[in-house]
Order: structure tokens, then C-alpha cells, then sequence
């Protein structure tokens, strides 16, 4: 297991993460994350071998109902936050040049 | 005895004498917030025209002799990352800072069912994601006892109006401690009920496993009222639980006999403040002279419960956090360069560091290579600490213990260190992992006159009688009974 990570990792999360990054925080991140990844890092000295994962604290199930029509928010409403809009739809820069 | 002092069950009672009315009350709280609020900063934005309204809609109903909700006319505060139709839903993030929310949460609709008047949205650690409220993208609360303190997080807002005086009561939401912290924090009652006891529609996700809405309030039945309320099954939270729900007051001064109260070493070791350390044991003394068994219990894996707490805690936070991507709602960066752009800008300069930081800890252990080190082991040893609970419910009723390590610390003082900052809610994250209801009673103040909390947990969906043992404390105790003094 990594014991740390570095600037460079970092930047790699954050691609993941879709999260610029300055410069300064990719070396405060890669410090700060480091201390918390040691600290988690104590949970291998735990056996866990054939323990079954918990998803969710109490034992609950998929829930179902009938695909019927119900209310939902209007174009309005659903619009009303967005940033950018055109006529009935939500826009963003261009996709395709 | 003073108007704002009032608990909900006296003012509710006042009310309903016909001696006060509920513009009076709301008027009487709005001219209180205007001149403390500005040196606590409890409150993110006032709803004063919305609960002036209400009120007076409260009174009209009363004079007419129409039958009225449990909380006619009570002015409550909501944290502000439940949803309100009318105002700002912040989440006290720049990412939402313009966000109107078109729907209202379950916990807003079962209030102003009961007939509630809501005087506004408090502060909090921006997403819930803190234990001090330092992570507000609004500027910090402040905690009534000491203003150079913090209030404890993230639910600081509704603890510190609270304690204040500022409210009658406030709603909440807790993750990881986020309602009992500050609750502890303030010196005023605060109860994360069962996983699944209370509808989280409309409440913005942090972590889906692990989040539950629950009251703050002045005393033990006023968070049994308030419980009331809010709690019950809601088709549109698949994780809401379809169990048949008491009446949280009816019983509620009839004590737990007999009762076997847990205590765990583990608790007690190194990291825990000595003040805080001899009032648990105090307050355990106490149930002891009331006839409870005070039994010694095992909890060996207590010192993993954060690790896993912020691994498990992080992984969902980077996952639903991931729809703020500046299309359909929020805020999204000025002149992108093009569209991917727009996702990294937006969410590089409308997100905070703490949430910054979560967010790529959450990807880091879910990314490929490291899933199965980090995730998946957390979610075997999170198997593990829930078969250490069920242990220890073979042999008592109620488990017994601090609420955090510390009493409330120096604002700024933990800011740059978050691991530190982290280790605030050690006592606390095992009620989440396991979706146990435990509270937060005050039990006593440092020697620098600080509030020191006292925990309690019980099985899950026992609600009932988590809330009569703690009225067992309240009852013999005057803790709850003080307050901070203000300057005006």
C-alpha cells in the first residue's frame, strides 16, 4: 500500500475529480492527503478476511413502484437555476467545433 | 420567565392560553437575531416576511377556534442545506450560492404541517463537511459561550441560534457528528435518530449511507415533539424505513427500570480531555444512584471507526458531489474555454478546500488500484464494528459516552490541520457507520466555563427509549437550564 502520495498524484485526482488545481494546492493536497492515508492506512492491521462488506447500516432492500406518470417539475422550474439556457434547453460551450 | 427563553412546550402552551400571539413571539426572536446574530452569525439568510406571514395566518386560525398543529406558531431555523421552496438553499457553498430550491424537503412540509413558523436558514460547514463551521462559504459562526470559540459543525448555525436564544429549535442533519457535536458544543440537546427513521427528500446528499436529518433543541421533549413530526416512512427516500412510529412524549417521564448502561474503556484512553473524562463519569454515577447497572463492555475496534468513517464518508461525498458540474444548476466559471473546461473552472472556484480535499480522497480510494485497499476494506471493517455493537446490546440497553474529545476549541486554531480537525469526531461516527440514534445531552462545563456533552446510544429504531433515558439525566440536572450570557 502507498504510503503517500505526491504533487504529480494529485494532479492526477484532480483530472479524475474534474477539479483544477493551483500549483499551491497540489503541494498543501499531497501533504495533507498523505497524513490522512497514514492514518486510514491502520485499518491493514485488521483481518478481514471472508467479512462481508457493508453497504448500508441497516438491512434495507430496492424499493419499486409502478413506471406510471406522475408530477414532476416543469420546464420552468427545472430551468429556473440553470446558468445558461436556450429556449427549452439547458446550454453549454460547444461540444463539436 | 423571559419570552425567548421559552422552551416550544411552554411557548406552544402560551400560545394556546390566547396570552401571546405567535407575530409576537416571531417579531420578539426577529428583533433578538438582529442584535445578536451579527457577533454569532448563526443564521445565512432570514425568512422574516415568509414568518411574519405564517404567524399571522397561525393567529388568525387560533382566534377562530380552528384546531391547530403541535407547533402552531413556534419559530423554528432550518440548516440550510434542507430544502425550502421559497429563499436560498446554500449548502453554505459558493457552488450553490444563488441555488433556489423548486421543492421542499419531508422535514419542511411535516412542519409546516404541524403548523410550524420558519424563521430562516443557519449556517454550516460548507456541505456538512466539518466539525467547527469554519467551512462556510459564508463566514464562520461563532459559539455563543465564548465567541472566540467555534460552535462544533457542521450543524453550528442551528446549535448556536439555539443556545442562543435565537430560535426555539432547529433542525439539523448528521453524517459523521454533525448534530450532536455542536449540540455538545452549545450546552443544548441534539438526536441523530436510526438510518431510515426520518425521510431525507430534500435533504442535499453528502454521504447516502451515512446521512440523517435530526432536531436540536432546549430539552429532552422538545426534541421527542419535534420527532414526532419529522419522523416516518416517505416513498420518495427508498432508504426511509416503513416502520410503524411511536409517540415520542407519551411515556417520556416514566424511567427506564431496569437499565444496563454500557461504558467502554476504549472511551477513556488517551486523547480524551480530563474534564470531560470525570463529567461522563459523573453523569454515569449519577444513573448509577438512580438504580442502573453500569456494565463494563468491550469495544476494540472503536479506534478504526474513523479511518473507515472517512474513507466510506469521502467516497460517497466525491460520488454525489459529482453532479455540480455548472449545467443545470449552480454556478458555473465565466468564459470556460470550452466544455470540459467548464466542469474543472467551475468546480476548481465554486467548491471550498475542505470539500476540495474530500472530494479528492473519495476519488483517490474508489479510483482503480486502490478500491480494493481502501474502499472495500472500510466497508469489511464497517462489518465488523456494527457485530461489535450487536455485542454489546446482548448485554445492555443503552451504550454511555463522551460526545468529543474536547470542549470547544479556539476558532482558526485547527484550521490548517484537518487531520486534526478530523480526530473531533472519533466518539461520534460510530452512531453513522452503524445508523444508530444517539444524543447529545449536556452534562457539564470546563473550568473555563465551556460546555461538555454527555452520549448516549441504543439499539436501532428505539428511539423511545434513547429519548426517556436521557429525560432521566434531564430531570435530576439543571446543565440544560444555562445559558450564555450575551453581549448586546
Amino acid at each position: 500500500m502507498p504510503a503517500k502520495i505526491d504533487p504529480d498524484q494529485v494532479r492526477r485526482i484532480a483530472r479524475l475529480a474534474r477539479i483544477n488545481l493551483t500549483t499551491d494546492e497540489l503541494e498543501q493536497f499531497a501533504g495533507q492527503l498523505s497524513d490522512i492515508l497514514n492514518y486510514i492506512d491502520q485499518l491493514s492491521e485488521l483481518n478481514t478476511e471472508g467479512v462481508e462488506p457493508t453497504t448500508h447500516p441497516l438491512k434495507i432492500s430496492n424499493v419499486f413502484r409502478q413506471d406510471q406518470i406522475g408530477q414532476s417539475l416543469s420546464n420552468e422550474q427545472a430551468l429556473a437555476n440553470a446558468p445558461r439556457t436556450h429556449g427549452d434547453f439547458f446550454a453549454v460551450p460547444k461540444v463539436l467545433e | 420567565m423571559e419570552l425567548h427563553r421559552l422552551t416550544i412546550q411552554q411557548l406552544a402552551g402560551e400560545l394556546a392560553k390566547g396570552q401571546l400571539s405567535s407575530r409576537q413571539a416571531t417579531e420578539h426572536l426577529f428583533q433578538r437575531i438582529e442584535r445578536h446574530d451579527p457577533a454569532i452569525h448563526g443564521y445565512l439568510e432570514l425568512h422574516q416576511d415568509a414568518a411574519l406571514a405564517q404567524a399571522d395566518r397561525i393567529d388568525k386560525r387560533r382566534s377562530k377556534g380552528e384546531t391547530l398543529g403541535p407547533l402552531a406558531g413556534v419559530p423554528l431555523a432550518i440548516k440550510d442545506n434542507i430544502c425550502i421552496s421559497h429563499g436560498r438553499t446554500t449548502c453554505a457553498s459558493k457552488i450553490l450560492g444563488n441555488f433556489q430550491a423548486p421543492y421542499e424537503a419531508h422535514v419542511v412540509q411535516a412542519l409546516n404541517a404541524a403548523d410550524a413558523v420558519i424563521l430562516g436558514k443557519t449556517n454550516l460547514d460548507e456541505f456538512a463537511m466539518g466539525a467547527s463551521t469554519e467551512n462556510s462559504g459564508f463566514g464562520v459562526t461563532r459559539n455563543p459561550w465564548n465567541l472566540q470559540t467555534v460552535p462544533g459543525g457542521s450543524s453550528g448555525g442551528s446549535a448556536a441560534v439555539v443556545a442562543a436564544d435565537l430560535a426555539y429549535a432547529a433542525l439539523g442533519s448528521d453524517t459523521g457528528g454533525s448534530i450532536r457535536q455542536p449540540a455538545a458544543f452549545c450546552s443544548v440537546v441534539g438526536l441523530k435518530p436510526t438510518y431510515g427513521r426520518v425521510s431525507r427528500y430534500g435533504l442535499v446528499a453528502f454521504g447516502s449511507s451515512l446521512d440523517q436529518i435530526g432536531p436540536i433543541a432546549k430539552t429532552i421533549p422538545d426534541l421527542a415533539l419535534l420527532l414526532n413530526i419529522i419522523a416516518g416512512h416517505d416513498r420518495r427516500d427508498s432508504t426511509s424505513a416503513d416502520l410503524e412510529v411511536g409517540d415520542y412524549l407519551a411515556n417520556l417521564d416514566k424511567p427506564v427500570k431496569p437499565l444496563r448502561i454500557g461504558v467502554a474503556g476504549e472511551y477513556f484512553q488517551e486523547g480524551l480531555d480530563k474534564e470531560i473524562a470525570q463529567a461522563v463519569r459523573q453523569a454515569l454515577d449519577f444513573y448509577a444512584s438512580l438504580g442502573a447497572e453500569i456494565v463494563d463492555i468491550s469495544m476494540p475496534l472503536n479506534k478504526y471507526a474513523l479511518a473507515v468513517y472517512y474513507i466510506v464518508a469521502t467516497a460517497e461525498a466525491s460520488s454525489n458531489l459529482a453532479r455540480y458540474d455548472g449545467v443545470r444548476y449552480g454556478y458555473r466559471d465565466k468564459d470556460p474555454k470550452d466544455y470540459i473546461d467548464m466542469y474543472y473552472t467551475s468546480r476548481a472556484h465554486g467548491f471550498g478546500a475542505e470539500v476540495k480535499r474530500r472530494i479528492m480522497l473519495g476519488t483517490y480510494t474508489l479510483s482503480a488500484g486502490y478500491y480494493d485497499a481502501y474502499y472495500l476494506k472500510a466497508l469489511k471493517v464497517r462489518t465488523l464494528i456494527r457485530q461489535d455493537f450487536d455485542k454489546a446490546f446482548e448485554q445492555v440497553d443503552c451504550i454511555a459516552g463522551p460526545v468529543t474529545p474536547t470542549p470547544p476549541f479556539r476558532l482558526g486554531e485547527k484550521i490548517d490541520d484537518p487531520l486534526t480537525l478530523y480526530l473531533s469526531d472519533v466518539y461520534t461516527v460510530m452512531a453513522n457507520l452503524t445508523g444508530l440514534p444517539a444524543i447529545s445531552i449536556p452534562c457539564g462545563f470546563s473550568s473555563a466555563g465551556l460546555p461538555i456533552g454527555l452520549q448516549l446510544t441504543t439499539k436501532a429504531f428505539s428511539e423511545e427509549l434513547l429519548l426517556r433515558i436521557a429525560r432521566m439525566f434531564e430531570q435530576a440536572t439543571d446543565y440544560h437550564l444555562q445559558k450564555p450570557k450575551l453581549q448586546s
